[in-house]
Formats: structure tokens, sequence, C-alpha cells
């Protein structure tokens, strides 16, 4: 275990950048999965067919298939970039689709008849979206985004195999890999790393989960 | 969804607003797709070069890279059913053991499910390839491929299990002890047939994740259908539509599976035994 204990910077370094990977994957994933969790929940039908072809294309295609699709395929077309950007960028778009669907199943949770009761009191669209319903579909929502979440730092893994570097599962391959050192340790660490991450959040979800039930 | 929760049955008003901004995104639509459209003409990417070898039976590569696709396809499926039934296998053998055990060891099972569930399934293939290869254990890459699949799977399935046994009303276990059968028959042959038809949505929902998780193997060469895919580009230099067109595979058998699932759902749902873990909701990616 002295491979752990000595190159705990790198491991840190790692740590940080798995983290920096999913923060920014974090935002633009719930910016556009909102976004299309509105096209699938629109009355307009061309935006709901949007909706519905993004998430059932991109949710059933392997997320190494989208990486490998953005960091080869785009160059061919003229746009450049890095491997991380591209790798962010998958790792959004695949994202995007899971964090939709949660969004939308949460206002789907929301019964018919708390809006229609807040129309019958005279309540305004807007005030019974921002009254009634928002509250109650964030209640839903957040502890299947949190489940997002968490199979997102594990995916974010894949994009560190695909090469994007300074993130978790670099450490393994540079201590591994380059310098030599035995396998076991160096991978034993590197789970450490994402269990780190992934146990308390789970444990996050779980606490809201239990907060957030309501009777229905 | 014809009825939803954010708007009553528009009016007159509301359908020519609804007409009008449908015209305006069609439009927005369409100009998008014509961009696209001519970026990849622009770049030669639709040359019959680049697609032939993919769809022109007289190509004289066709029959080369559909042998070499085609192969790489029985290989993904030969992981992905390998992992499948290891995992259902060992899934069945953690949840009764969780259920049944003494507490101590529950605690041991316990953890080892927590563990195993927060580890990334492309880190549990990298490190049953890196490092059993080291302590003596070498194996085609395939095995790889199916022990990291496996540990991962196996415990997401265990509580896909444990969740189905909780779910089966608690009569049926007071009558199993009534009739004087002992655990092991009850788990056998009460419990478990019913269990499994209320979860059978969730596991083939998690044959999904399976499958495309199988893709992973491209980085340890193993040959399934990607890794395939990037031996074919080498010499035809055609990533967008290889891409394309291993892309569309996956989709369209995962598509068949998920709806399979969701069939499978609406099925079950009408008798007593209800899905107790909806299909859709253990996807998260």
């Amino acid at each position: 275990m002295d491979v752990i204990t000595d190159n705990l910077g790198l491991y840190a370094d790692g740590l940080l950048g798995t983290l920096t990977i999913c923060g920014l994957v974090a935002v633009a994933a719930l910016l556009l999965g909102v976004v299309l969790a509105g096209f699938r929940v629109s009355p307009v039908p061309p935006l709901r067919a949007v909706g519905t072809a993004y998430v059932t294309l991109v949710r059933n295609c392997p997320l190494t298939i989208v990486l490998f699709a953005f960091a080869f395929g785009l160059p061919e077309v003229g746009i450049n970039g890095s491997y991380f950007a591209f790798g962010v960028t998958g790792l959004t778009v695949y994202t995007a689709a899971f964090v939709c669907e949660a969004v939308r199943s949460g206002i789907g949770a929301v019964e018919t008849g708390q809006a229609e009761a807040a129309r019958s009191i005279g309540l305004t669209f807007g005030q019974s979206l921002r009254l009634v319903i928002l509250p109650q579909a964030i209640r839903a929502v957040i502890p299947p985004l949190g489940n997002v979440g968490i199979a997102m730092v594990k995916n974010s893994a894949i994009v560190g195999a695909f090469g994007v570097g300074g993130e978790l599962y670099s450490v393994a391959s540079t201590l591994n890999g380059a310098r030599g050192e035995p396998a076991l340790p160096v991978y034993a660490g590197v789970v450490i790393g994402y269990l780190v991450i992934v146990i308390p959040a789970g444990l996050l979800v779980l606490a809201a989960e239990k907060r957030l039930r309501v009777a229905r | 969804m014809s009825r939803s929760v954010l708007y009553d049955a528009p009016g007159p008003r509301g359908r020519r607003r609804i007409a009008v901004a449908s015209v305006v995104a069609g439009v927005v639509l369409v100009g998008l797709a014509v961009l696209a459209v001519r970026r990849l003409a622009a770049n030669g990417q639709f040359d019959g070069s680049r697609w032939s070898p993919l769809f022109n039976p007289g190509d004289e590569d066709f029959a080369d890279l559909w042998r070499l696709l085609g192969g790489g396809l029985v290989h993904t499926l030969t992981a992905a059913a390998l992992a499948m039934s290891l995992s259902l296998l060992l899934g069945v053998l953690i949840a009764t053991t969780r259920i049944s055990a003494a507490r101590w060891y529950r605690w041991a099972v316990v953890g080892m499910v927590e563990l195993l569930r927060g580890v990334p399934v492309v880190i549990a293939i990298f490190f049953a390839a890196q490092v059993l290869p080291v302590h003596g254990l070498k194996l085609p890459p395939l095995w790889y491929i199916v022990i990291g699949l496996t540990a991962y799977n196996s415990v997401v399935i265990s509580e896909i299990v444990r969740a189905g046994i909780l779910a089966v009303p608690k009569g049926q276990r007071d009558a199993a002890a009534a009739l004087g059968l002992t655990r092991g028959q009850t788990l056998r042959i009460v419990l478990l047939p019913q269990a499994f038809r209320s979860m059978l949505p969730a596991l083939i929902s998690q044959l999904v994740v399976i499958l495309k998780d199988t893709s992973l193997g491209a980085f340890i060469s193993y040959e399934e259908l990607l890794r395939r895919a990037l031996i074919a580009i080498q010499t035809l230099h055609n990533p967008i539509q290889t891409y394309l067109v291993i892309g569309g595979i996956f989709i369209l058998i995962n598509y068949l599976v998920t709806r399979l699932a969701t069939y499978l759902e609406a099925r079950l749902s009408g008798r007593r035994a209800r899905p107790s873990v909806p299909a859709e909701d253990l996807a998260t990616g």
C-alpha cells in the first residue's frame, strides 16, 4: 500500500480532476436535460419529437461510442478540440438524456388533480406552475437526479480511459502503466478515490429520498 | 403525452399558437439539418467511397468489412450473454444470502454490495485485466470483460432480486412456513418464482446496460463490435459513417430490448404481482 501513500498528491490531483470533469458535465447536462424535458412535455409536436428522438437514440448508444464519435468524427468535419473538450461534451450529451428522463418522470409524478385544483381556485398558469406543480415536481426529481449524478461520476472514468488525463483513472495508467508500480494497490487507490465521491453522494441521495418522500 | 399536468386541452387560440410554434420549430430544425448536411458535404462526407463499403454489396470491401463487424457483434453478444447469466446467478445468490444470513455475515454482504456498486465498470474491467494476470490468472480478454461486468452487475441485480423478494406478499411466506417448507424450499418454490415475474422488466433493462458496457472491451483489446470498427476505420478512413452504423446497431438492439421490457411491464402489471422495480427507473446511465 506504499504506492498509495507515496503518491497521495497524484491521487488528490486525480480526484480533483474527476471532480472538475463531473462539475462541468453536471451543470451542462442539467441545463441541456431540463431543456430536453421541456421539449418532451411541450404542446408543440416537433419539439416533442426532437426530445423523444434524442432520448431514444442517446440512451441506447454506449457512452464509449458517443465519445469515440465525438473525438474522431467531429475533426472529420473540421471541428477540432482537445480530448478534454470532446470528453466533457460527449459525457454531457450522454448524461443529458438521463437527466431529461428523470425530470420528465418527476413532472409526470405530479397528479393532474393538483393542476386542476390550482386552476379551479383561480391561479394563473405562472402561479400554478410556481406554487403548486414545480415544488412537487422538484421533490420527485431530486432523488432520481442524484442517481443520474452518481452514474455520471462513474461514467467519467470512461472519459478518463479515453486518455483525457489528470483525473482518477489516469492515475492508474500513470502509476501502473508508465511507472510499472504493482497493479493491485494502484487500482485499489483509484477505487477508493471513486468511493470517496460515490458513497457520500449515495447517502445524500438516500437522505434526500427519505426527507422528500410525500404521502400521495 | 396527450394529457399533461402543465396545461389544459388547448382552445382555438391555443391551437393556433401551437400551430405557429410548430411551424417555427420545424423551420429551425430543417435549417439546422441543412447546415449539418452542408457541413458534411463540404468535408466530403457524402463521397461514395466512404459509404459503399458499408452499404453497397458490390463494393470490394463490403464482404470483408461485414465479416469483420459481424464477428465483432458475435463477440459483443457473447460477452453480454455470459456476463448477464453469471450476474443473474450471483445476483440471486447474493440477494438470498443477504435476506437469510446471520447478522454479522449480512453486514459483510451489504458492505461488499455497497463497495462494488460504487466502482465504475470500466475500472472493474481494467482491474480484472491488469491485476489478475499479475497474480497468475492469465485469461483471454473476453473473461476480463465478463469478470468486470459481472462484479458490478451481479450486485446491481442482487438489489433488484432483493426488492423483488421483499415485494412478495408476506402471507406467501407465512403460508409456506405453515406448510412446513424449510427456508430454502420457501425461497426456491414460493418466493423466487413470484419475485422473478415482478422483476423481469428491471432485469431486462439491466441487460441493456450490460450490452452497452461490453463496448468497454475496446479499451482492453477484446475484439467486440467497437474494437472491430476501429480496426476497419484504420484502412477505410470513414469514422463518421462507421460510428453511425455501429451506433445504429447498438441503438436498434437496445431499443427492441427496452420495448420488450416495457411490454412485459404492461402485461405483468395487470396481475397481482406488480413489478416492484420499474424498468425505466433503474437505468441511470
